[in-house]
Parts: C-alpha cells; sequence; structure tokens
C-alpha cells in the first residue's frame, strides 16, 4: 500500500480532490437544471415544454454528482460529513424538500391527467428555488466559518439570491444554446438580467472569505503568491466582459457561437470554484476540520478508491456521450 | 430535552427510509420481471409479452425516480441527524455505502435510458441486455445496503482502536451472520410485493374493461408467481427468526411478547404489552406453541424480556409494543397473502380457466391487496429495527451515542415537512398508476413524451 508514499496522506488528497471535482461538475450541470426551474415562471406554457425538453436527458444523471459528491463526504470523511450537515441542519432538510419536488415533478408532469399539469410545473419551480436558495445559503455559512450569527446569517441570505440569480444566468446561457426563436431572445434578456448574481455572488465570497480567517489572507495577499494568483481575478473580469459583449449582441444571426455564453460561464463558474479550493485547502470544515485529520482509515479508503477508479470514468465518459448525442437545439423526446 | 431530539431523531429517519423503501422493494423485483416479459416475448414473439413489459415500464421508471430523490435524503440524514454513526463506525460502514451509491449511479447513468426509451432504437438483444443488467444492479445495490444493515444487526470481521471500528476482515463483515437471510427474506418481499402491485392493477384494469391480453398474461403471471413464492417466504422468514434468536434474542422474546425466561412458552397470538408492570395483559396464547416454532422442541426454553434488564436497571430490550404489533401485521398481512393467492390460483387452474375463472369478489379483492407488499414489508422492517432498539450497532454503539445534539423544534419541524411532502407524493404516485391504468383501459396510448433520463440516446448505436 506505499506505492505512492505514506496512505494517510495522499489518500485524503486523492479524495477531497473526487470530492471537489464532484461538487464542480455539480454545481455546474445541475446548476442549469436549477436555474431552468427558477425561470420557468417568466415563460408561456408551450415554452415551458421546449425547456424541459432541453435539460430532460441529463438533469438525473447531473443531480446524482450531488449524490456522489455527499457520498464521498461520509464515507471518506466521516466526522466532515456530521460536522458541515449538522450545522446546516434546516438549509439541508428544505434543500432535500426541493431536490425531491424538482425530480418527481419530471416524471409526474408527462404522466399526470392535463389538468394537474400545472400543479407540477408549479412544483418544479418552487422545487428548483428551494434547491437554490438553501445551497446559496449554505455556501455563505461555509464560508462564514459555520458559525450561526445574525451577521452571518445575513451573508448567507445575500449569497442564497446571488446563486440563486448566478444559477438563473447559467440556467439561461443553457437555453440560449438549446433553443432558437422567440425563446431564445428571451434567454438573453434573462442572461442580462442574471448575471449581476454572479459577479455579485463571486464579488461577495472573494472579499469576505479573506477576512473570515488570517490564514486565508495571508495565503492570498502576501508576495509571491499574490502574484501567481493575479491571473484568477483578472481572467474572471475578462470573462465577465466577454460575455456582457457578447450578450449584447445576441442572438447572432448564424447561431453558430449559442453555445459560448454557457462555456463562458461555466469557465467563470471554475475558476470561482478554484479560488475557493484554494483557499480552504486542507481545511474541509473551515478553520476546524483538515481533510487529513476528517479522513477514514486508510485500508477503508482504499477499497473505495478501487470502486471509484471504475465507476468514475464510466460515468464520466457515458455523460460525455450523452451530450454529444442529444447536441443541438433541443427536440420532444418521445417514449418509444 | 435531549430524550426528545433523540425520538424525534428516530421518528424522522424512520420516516425517511420508510418511505424511500416503498420504491426499492417495488424495483428490485419489478426489473426482474420485466426481463422475464422481454424473454418470453424473444422467445415466443407474441405481442401480449411487450404490451405488458410497455404498461410495467412506466411504473418502473416511476417507482425509480421516486426511489432516487428519496435516497438522496437517507444520504444526507446520517451527517444531519446521526453524526455519531459514521464517527465510530464509518470505516465499515463508508465503503459499504459507498458499493452501494457506485453501483446505483452506475446502473442509473448508463443502462436505465435504454430499457425505457431504447426498445425502437437499439438491437433487440441490447434492449434485453440492458433490461437484464438494470435488474442485476438494482439487485446489487439491494445487496450492499442489506450488508451493512445486517452488520449492523450482527456485527464482526473488525476491532475497536481508540473507539473507533477498524475492518479486520472483510469477508466477515459481508458475509456477517444475518446478512443472507435478512436479503433473501427482502428479496422475496420485493417480489411478493410486486406480485400483488401487478395482479392488483390488472384486475382493476380487468374489471373496468380493459381485458387484453397483455392484462390476462400479466395477471396470471403474478398470481402464480405469488402462489409459489408465499410459502418459501414463510419458510426463510422462519429460518430468520431461528436466526435472529441465536443474535438477538431480546429482539424475539419483544416479537413474542414474552416477559419471563422459561419452557413450554406459549404463541400468544393476542395481548397488550404493558412496560411498567413488565407483563402481558388479555393475552390469548396456543400452549407450547412458541416453543415448538422456535427451538423446534415442545418443551424448548425460551430466553423472556427480563433477562435484559442489567442489576441496575437499565433495560437492554426494545420497547415491546411496537415490535410485537409489526410482527403480528406482518405475519397477518403474509398469511392473507397465502390464502388469496392459493384461492385465486386455484381458481385459475380449475378446468384451465384462466383469468375467466376468478369470479368479481376475487378481483375486487386482489384491487385491495394491490400494496399489501408495501404493508407486509414495512411492517418486517419495522419488527427488526425497533427491535434492534437499544441498540444501533448490537453491542457496539447505542442509538443514543449516535444521535446529533439538534434542538428538538428543528427536528420536529422538518419531520412535518417531510411528512407532509411524502404524503402528497404518496398520494399522487398511486393516483397516477391507476390513472395510467385507466387510460390503457381505455385503450389510449400512454407512451407519449415524457422527460427521459439520461441514456435515451442510441441513435447512434450500430445495427438500426
Amino acid at each position: 500500500m506505499y506505492y505512492f508514499g505514506d496512505p494517510t496522506i495522499w489518500l485524503p488528497f486523492v479524495f477531497a480532490g473526487l470530492m471537489g471535482v464532484s461538487i464542480l461538475i455539480y454545481v455546474v450541470l445541475d446548476g442549469f437544471d436549477l436555474g431552468v426551474g427558477v425561470l420557468f415562471p417568466f415563460a408561456e406554457e408551450d415554452e415551458k415544454d421546449r425547456m424541459i425538453a432541453s435539460i430532460g436527458p441529463f438533469w438525473d444523471a447531473n443531480e446524482t454528482w450531488l449524490v456522489l459528491a455527499v457520498g464521498l463526504l461520509l464515507v471518506a470523511f466521516p466526522s466532515a460529513h456530521g460536522a458541515i450537515l449538522t450545522a446546516l441542519y434546516l438549509p439541508v432538510a428544505i434543500m432535500l424538500i426541493g431536490l425531491i419536488l424538482r425530480g418527481v415533478a419530471f416524471e409526474f408532469r408527462a404522466k399526470a391527467p392535463a389538468p394537474h399539469k400545472r400543479l407540477w410545473n408549479n412544483a418544479f419551480f418552487i422545487g428548483s428555488l428551494m434547491t437554490s436558495l438553501s445551497q446559496g445559503f449554505m455556501l455563505g455559512m461555509y464560508v462564514m466559518g459555520l458559525e450561526w450569527t445574525w451577521l452571518n446569517f445575513a451573508f448567507a441570505l445575500l449569497t442564497a439570491v446571488f446563486l440563486t440569480v448566478g444559477y438563473s444566468f447559467i440556467g439561461a446561457t443553457w437555453v440560449i444554446h438549446k433553443t432558437s426563436d422567440a425563446l431564445q431572445i428571451k434567454a438573453v434578456e434573462w442572461a442580462k438580467g442574471g448575471i449581476w448574481g454572479l459577479v455579485l455572488g463571486i464579488g461577495a465570497i472573494s472579499l469576505a472569505t479573506p477576512f473570515v480567517s488570517t490564514r486565508i489572507f495571508d495565503k492570498w495577499f502576501s508576495f509571491p503568491e499574490a502574484l501567481y494568483l493575479s491571473p484568477l481575478p483578472i481572467l474572471s473580469a475578462l470573462l465577465v466582459f466577454w460575455l456582457w459583449s457578447m450578450l449584447r449582441k445576441m442572438p447572432y444571426a448564424d447561431d453558430r457561437r449559442s453555445w459560448q455564453p454557457f462555456a463562458a460561464a461555466t469557465a467563470l463558474w471554475v475558476m470561482a470554484f478554484g479560488g475557493m479550493a484554494y483557499s480552504f485547502y486542507p481545511y474541509v470544515v473551515p478553520e476546524q476540520i483538515t481533510i487529513y485529520e476528517a479522513a477514514s482509515a486508510p485500508e477503508s479508503l482504499f477499497i473505495i478508491l478501487i470502486g471509484t477508479c471504475i465507476v468514475l470514468p464510466t460515468i464520466m465518459g457515458y455523460t460525455v456521450l450523452s451530450y454529444v448525442i442529444f447536441r443541438g437545439k433541443a427536440t420532444e423526446l418521445r417514449y418509444d | 430535552m435531549e430524550l426528545e431530539t433523540l425520538l424525534l431523531s428516530r421518528i424522522q429517519f424512520a420516516a425517511n427510509i420508510s418511505f424511500h423503501i416503498l420504491f426499492p422493494t417495488i424495483t428490485i423485483a419489478l426489473g426482474w420481471v420485466l426481463l422475464f416479459f422481454k424473454l418470453r416475448y424473444n422467445r415466443t414473439g407474441e405481442e401480449r409479452w411487450m404490451e405488458a413489459y410497455r404498461f410495467w415500464v412506466k411504473i418502473f421508471a416511476l417507482s425509480f425516480a421516486m426511489g432516487v430523490v428519496s435516497g438522496i435524503t437517507m444520504s444526507f440524514q446520517f451527517g444531519t441527524n446521526w453524526p455519531g454513526f459514521m464517527e465510530k463506525v464509518g470505516n465499515i460502514a463508508g465503503p459499504l455505502l459507498a458499493y452501494e451509491i457506485m453501483t446505483a449511479f452506475f446502473l442509473e447513468a448508463v443502462f436505465l435510458g435504454i430499457m425505457l426509451f431504447g426498445f425502437s432504437r437499439v438491437p433487440n438483444w441490447v434492449h434485453t441486455l440492458a433490461t437484464f443488467l438494470v435488474a442485476f444492479g438494482t439487485m446489487m445495490s439491494a445487496f450492499w445496503i442489506i450488508v451493512l444493515n445486517s452488520w449492523m444487526h450482527t456485527p464482526q470481521g473488525f476491532e475497536m482502536i481508540d473507539g473507533v471500528a477498524h475492518a479486520t476482515d472483510w469477508s466477515a463483515i459481508i458475509f456477517n451472520p444475518s446478512m443472507p437471510y435478512r436479503f433473501t427474506h427482502m428479496v422475496l418481499a420485493s417480489f411478493l410485493t410486486v406480485s400483488f402491485l401487478i395482479a392488483g392493477v390488472s384486475a382493476f384494469r380487468w374489471l373496468i374493461g380493459g381485458r387484453t391480453e397483455g392484462v390476462r398474461v400479466a395477471m396470471k403471471t403474478a398470481i402464480i408467481a405469488a402462489a409459489v413464492l408465499i410459502p418459501i417466504q414463510i419458510l426463510v422468514g422462519d429460518f430468520h427468526g431461528l436466526n435472529t434468536k441465536e443474535y438477538q434474542p431480546a429482539k424475539v422474546a419483544a416479537m413474542e411478547g414474552n416477559w419471563e425466561t422459561g419452557t413450554g412458552v406459549p404463541l400468544i397470538l393476542f395481548a397488550i404489552p404493558d412496560e411498567e408492570a413488565r407483563e402481558n395483559r388479555f393475552e390469548i396464547g396456543i400452549p407450547k406453541l412458541a416453543s415448538f416454532i422456535l427451538t423446534h422442541d415442545w418443551n424448548g426454553e425460551v430466553q423472556g424480556l427480563n433477562d435484559f434488564v442489567t442489576e441496575d436497571g437499565e433495560v437492554l430490550h426494545p420497547r415491546v409494543s411496537p415490535v410485537f404489533w409489526s410482527f403480528r401485521v406482518m405475519v397477518g398481512t403474509g398469511l392473507l397473502m397465502l390464502l388469496v393467492s392459493w384461492t385465486a390460483t386455484y381458481m385459475i387452474l380449475r378446468r384451465k380457466r384462466g383469468i375467466e375463472g376468478l369470479p368479481k369478489p376475487m378481483l375486487y379483492g386482489l384491487v385491495g391487496m394491490s400494496f399489501s407488499g408495501w404493508l407486509a414489508t414495512l411492517a418486517g422492517w419495522y419488527t427488526t429495527e425497533i427491535g434492534r432498539q437499544p441498540w444501533l450497532v448490537h453491542g457496539v454503539m447505542t442509538t443514543k451515542e449516535a444521535v446529533a445534539d439538534v434542538p428538538a423544534p428543528l427536528v420536529l419541524s422538518t419531520l412535518i415537512a417531510y411528512l407532509l411532502v411524502y404524503a402528497a407524493l404518496l398520494a399522487a404516485y398511486i393516483f397516477v398508476i391507476f390513472y395510467l391504468a385507466r387510460k390503457t383501459a381505455r385503450g389510449e396510448s400512454i407512451g407519449t413524451s415524457i422527460a427521459p433520463s439520461p441514456a435515451s440516446v442510441p441513435k447512434a448505436m450500430p445495427a438500426e
């Protein structure tokens, strides 16, 4: 077991990496699903069907990245799983109920009789909204160190709104890519209306994080680290600028570049996430428990790793395949 | 206050897992039943088997989705309410849960879509293979979770270092003493649940005039399967009980409502256990039968509950009434299943009349029994899970040790929210099943657009 050095060091690191990647994939992929749900009330009835069709083939697999992320937290860092989720008890419960409503609404709105469809459309919207808000709230609380004070609470409410608007933004860029005509034009407007959520959200967290802990402050604002890290904020600013100038001119006549806003939004997401991961490493519970302290015994982690090495590439490959097969504009999906 | 949190957390976990288990109970066996329909179709080329397949695959999809979303809740409950569990036995529970999650994940991503939407898009053998892999994967998922659950009842293959369990022997952990019994018992429970669901919904379609060949063949398959499986299940249940008596005698004592250790113990049919007085009121029993069932000897000695109270008064057995009653509900439902399925089979086989041999009262009875499997399965799980108390992992840690220090009102308010959502969804689920049944009985298509899950793919597949 000592092939790569001390397993109590590299195993927790590998699992933290796997978990981080799962969370990142989740917030991008389910981020656009949830965003589409949040935008639901702004769409006409027939547009709703097309919006559902644009995420229909993907949402289920997207959501399972959350299961994988939380599963990895649970099995690889059990004590952190307990500490984080106990502190976030109420928002977790709200998120779970939201996820349930959103998930079953997909099945029910297609199978239930027509008069009930409206009800399930509402369930889809409310579920997506509950999930987005509570995830944003949890993000804010996590950044502030999971302490329930009024200040942190207020900050978490802000991030809840920002993340929800941010999700609606990435959702709108997805709809731009997957639809055409009137709905696409509408989605461009939605994206223009939502981009501030992303900017303010990333801004608020970037500003708050260094002031919560001097350790994080030093990580960012000492020389030469500050120099190596400077591309991160500069690139992010350029991306925002590019996104904005693109959205102002959209939709383009030949629709060739419809994927670019989504790609740019994803890149922005990746950078924000990378910055956060850099800030918090090596802690899994901010300033309290490191990944090395929280990790399960190496022999148990090793067994899980074997399974992960088989399953993860399969899922990745499959995910790519399904996006390739369902590329292009969303069309009606049929059972047989 | 602490006790309130403990009790409310237990009720919340029970509510979540009870709601969740309803859907795997259906998908575990329904996958194999669909494979059976598919194989019959491949062999005979008869359209009726595909008709049955097409209807039930939709129920499968719906149940699968319900299982997935309610399963997500489960993976959070460990952290929100029971952080002590993973801290102490995470090294063992972790890998088992990981394999459960990954099996489910794997399946969901790859084969379910082909099974649901691929019939006309992929070669027939690929569709059959996908159906098999989904059935197999669902069963594997159940296997891993039952391994973990059984290990909590009969733990072995580990050592405690600084109060934390470390695995020493994985094959001992996986093949722990109660696992084979519990797994078999649960798989059979799933098949019985599905048999009665198919029989009930088919009887409903038959009654309202949907008398197609597909309904006929599904109903006949389900009734005969139930009739064959129920005696096997009763036998397996008996073995499971004997295994429990060996490893968790306090649970068996509570199931039997037996307070005092003795020989020639009666089998109690009815009683109201009084926890305070530590005795039964209004007891009606059959002399010596409990001794005979548990020891296979009319005068065998059976341990009573009073043996599980320590000298300083600590009670190491579960509360008696819930275990006593849920056990009786399970056995009672099982006996009713035996009666109904054998009578119906006799009516079908008599003079080879087939489904036409079933009189109206029997059809109504089958409709009423549609969800009897759920009742028996839940009652069985309550028996075994409440029966494990006060232990969470038998002899290793108590439930009280694992509970999170969350304020009771918070646990209560989330519990109420979960219950409301679950009640609404359950009503919607049952409503939609019968709605689809009515719709097909009217001869309308139910195959229109649904938001399919990932793999509704394979336009790119070869041989098209």
